[in-house]
């Protein structure tokens, strides 16, 4: 009977990898389903906002080590705000600067934007040197917990879960129950009528775009409990962060958690199978068959004209 | 004395065909005022009576810079000190510098630059083995000499290429015997980063593991590279309880991977792990703590104790911060000048063939990982270490093995 105890626990400890993962996908992908799905702009940069909560963490982490270490269990959370703040303001100037002036040319955005991302990466190489570092997660981050002595849980998974959940919630409480959610929504579906109707269209555009650098931050300073902190560390997220956007429908938040759910979960459990490689092939080629079947991803929804 | 002068480019006319006439015709001029350039120099390459240059070839921007800084810094260190010590054949080493910036055909093109624009009497650069294989061909027709620092899978040997890094049989047989002995271990479960470095060396780890220790491969499993979930796999690592995880991971994915591996719990009072892909380079990003007590092998830790050792360590710190740190790949980088400098000295020349055909045989008694000596295959006759990894970032070297012979194209193992 042992061998059904452990296989009860590897499969629970699966099935919160599969929650893990999707977490950890809809994290990194909710700044893009802002910036891309509501104003359509395509942010190849996005990665790289990741990054700069990273660094900003890694950076409040040296700065609490040396100066203060008794905040070093707190400190965490002020890295989250601080990221959120960061990485929000360089979007702010970098849609005051670039972005404004690209919104009727949607495809050079692209182009700006993957210029923008090869521009930051070697400006954090310039700055942090071109090696990864480390942030110092607090102590309470680290390890697992036990729920029995078989199942451990990833404290840091857990933390991210939670986050992920707060900063979802919070999102759609700002899209869909405050005044600039309204405007927003508005400014997506008709800008010519958002503006006559006397919504300041531009201020909107900014703060969208400023929100949606801000939570990549929030994100980035989060991964450096899973991941690596370097100059490049943004593109390892961006492939998976518009593959999770586009599944979802480019417009749509539910969209967007259903496919990072999707996503999540075949690829967990099929890389419980097979070889990792394989396990992102046969993703990857579910997802190319349902677009070509579903082109406008699986919930489509109005797209700005 | 006349006949002498005009040598380089009269008698070699080779590189006028390539459009180079008149700057030839300059550097002839330039010759004329020389005394001591000819004997070590016939086929117009970049000497003076005081100076030669030297290329170097490594990314110091894009993915790879990561890696490939510590490269850089070692060959200047050690062409810095060459200098000091009055340079080689009584000339000043100049360095040209160039970026591959993580792109191979970047990395041919400047090669091609430095070979024939800049008449280098030498290269050493690249680092992954990408870079290298695109090159080599460059190397071969234009018959430059490269020192190519870092470890890699083998399988290859070229004239024009000085490996000074270990090839895969060295750094995984020693090991995996050393593992099978003190830990007992017959189960391995095999992973690693989805390119060929990692997929070669374990072939050459199956066929050891099955073939001579006579124990079990329970699991081989490849992620693409840059993948940052690793949950499913640490979870199969769990079920499959192997004696020993053997690790090549690298890149960003090296770090989200030890990270991940901490967080479920899967630590060294748990679980053997040895791995063929974290220098004290990588565990700067990974952070000692999330890997203390797993293994590494390498053929050099920073920590090695020894007066050559001491020695680099404290010229490296000195030049480049107290923080800095010297990974197995910077060390090898830092031979490169030096088994040049010998075989040249030796050869009495610059020129390439010559220097080739002085290089086997060479022995460095300087170098900090003790002793090396070039193979007639042109790798490195070198010792292998396990590193026990400590919470401050540092190895505890554990094991070292006896002088092994490099194999590059290993029988039985393909």
């Amino acid at each position: 009977m042992e061998w059904l105890s452990e296989f009860g626990a590897i499969a629970a400890m699966q099935g919160f990898n599969g929650l893990s993962v999707f977490c950890v996908l809809l994290l990194m992908a909710l700044g893009l389903a802002i910036i891309f799905g509501q104003m359509g702009v395509i942010n190849m940069a996005h990665g790289e906002f990741l990054t700069i909560g990273a660094y900003t963490t890694y950076m409040l982490s040296t700065l609490v080590q040396t100066w203060c270490p008794w905040m070093q269990p707190y400190y965490f959370f002020f890295a989250i705000a601080l990221s959120f703040v960061v990485a929000g303001a360089i979007g702010w100037v970098v849609e005051w600067v670039m972005i404004s002036r690209l919104y009727h040319r949607p495809l050079d955005t692209l182009l700006a934007t993957w210029g923008l991302s090869l521009v930051m990466q070697q400006a954090f190489r310039s700055i942090f040197g071109a090696r990864e570092v480390s942030a110092n997660p607090p102590e309470w981050l680290m390890g697992a917990v036990n729920l029995t002595d078989a199942i451990e849980i990833p404290r840091n998974g857990l933390f991210v879960m939670g986050l992920t959940v707060l900063m979802t919630g919070g999102i759609f409480l700002m899209l869909y129950r405050t005044r600039w959610g309204l405007h927003v929504r508005a400014t997506v579906q008709n800008r010519i009528m958002s503006r006559a109707v006397g919504i300041n269209t531009r201020k909107v555009d900014r703060m969208t775009f400023a929100l949606g650098c801000g939570v990549a931050g929030v994100a980035g300073a989060a991964f450096t409990t899973i991941g690596s902190t370097g100059p490049t560390a943004g593109s390892l997220y961006i492939v998976d962060t518009f593959l999770v956007v586009v599944f979802g429908g480019a417009a749509s938040l539910f969209g967007t958690i259903a496919s990072a759910f999707a996503i999540a979960q075949t690829q967990s459990l099929s890389e419980f199978f097979m070889s990792g490689s394989m396990a992102k092939v046969l993703t990857l080629s579910i997802v190319i068959l349902i677009l070509l079947m579903r082109p406008q991803g699986l919930f489509a929804s109005k797209v700005r004209k | 004395m006349d006949s002498r002068l005009t040598g380089p480019t009269r008698f070699f006319p080779r590189r006028l065909a390539l459009g180079t006439a008149a700057l030839s015709l300059i550097a002839a001029s330039v010759f004329s005022q020389m005394t001591l350039a000819d004997d070590a120099n016939t086929t117009g390459l970049a000497v003076t009576p005081t100076e030669v240059t030297v290329g170097q070839l490594h990314s110091a921007t894009g993915t790879m810079a990561i890696s490939e800084t510590g490269s850089i810094q070692a060959e200047r260190l050690a062409i810095d000190q060459i200098n000091a010590s009055g340079g080689i054949l009584g000339r000043q080493i100049k360095i040209v510098q160039e970026d591959g910036a993580s792109d191979w055909p970047t990395f041919a093109e400047k090669a091609r630059k430095l070979l024939v624009n800049d008449k280098v009497a030498t290269v050493f650069g690249c680092w992954t083995s990408a870079s290298r294989k695109a090159v080599l061909p460059v190397f071969e027709k234009e018959n430059g000499l490269l020192y190519y620092p870092t470890f890699y899978e083998g399988l290859e040997q070229s004239k024009n290429v000085i490996y000074t890094g270990q090839e895969a049989t060295q750094q995984i047989l020693a090991s995996l015997d050393w593992i099978a002995k003190t830990k007992g271990a017959k189960t391995f479960y095999l992973i690693g980063s989805d390119y060929i470095w990692p997929r070669t060396s374990m072939k050459i780890a199956r066929k050891h593991i099955e073939n001579v220790l006579h124990g079990t491969v329970v699991g081989e499993d490849y992620y693409p590279l840059g993948n940052t979930q690793f949950g499913s796999l640490i979870n199969k690592v769990k079920l499959k309880k192997p004696d020993v995880v053997f690790a090549a991971v690298v890149g960003g994915s090296n770090v989200a991977f030890y990270k991940q591996l901490k967080a479920a719990g899967v630590d060294s009072t748990k679980q053997t792990l040895l791995t063929l892909s974290v220098t004290e380079d990588e565990l700067l990003g990974i952070g000692g703590e999330n890997m203390k007590g797993f293994y590494a092998s390498m053929k050099y830790f920073q920590s090695l104790d020894n007066p050559n050792n001491k020695a680099f360590v404290e010229a490296f710190k000195a030049k480049y911060g107290k923080d800095s740190v010297m990974g197995d790949v910077t060390q090898a980088a830092y031979l490169g000048p030096w088994l040049w400098k010998a075989a040249v000295e030796k050869a009495g020349s610059f020129d390439v063939d010559k220097v080739v055909a002085a290089s086997p045989g060479i022995e460095l008694k300087t170098a900090p990982e003790g002793y090396v000596k070039i193979h007639e295959n042109h790798h490195l006759w070198s010792k292998t270490r396990i590193g026990e990894v400590q919470a401050d970032g540092q190895f505890k070297v554990v094991y070292e093995s006896e002088l092994i012979e490099p194999n590059p194209f290993p029988k039985g193992y393909q």
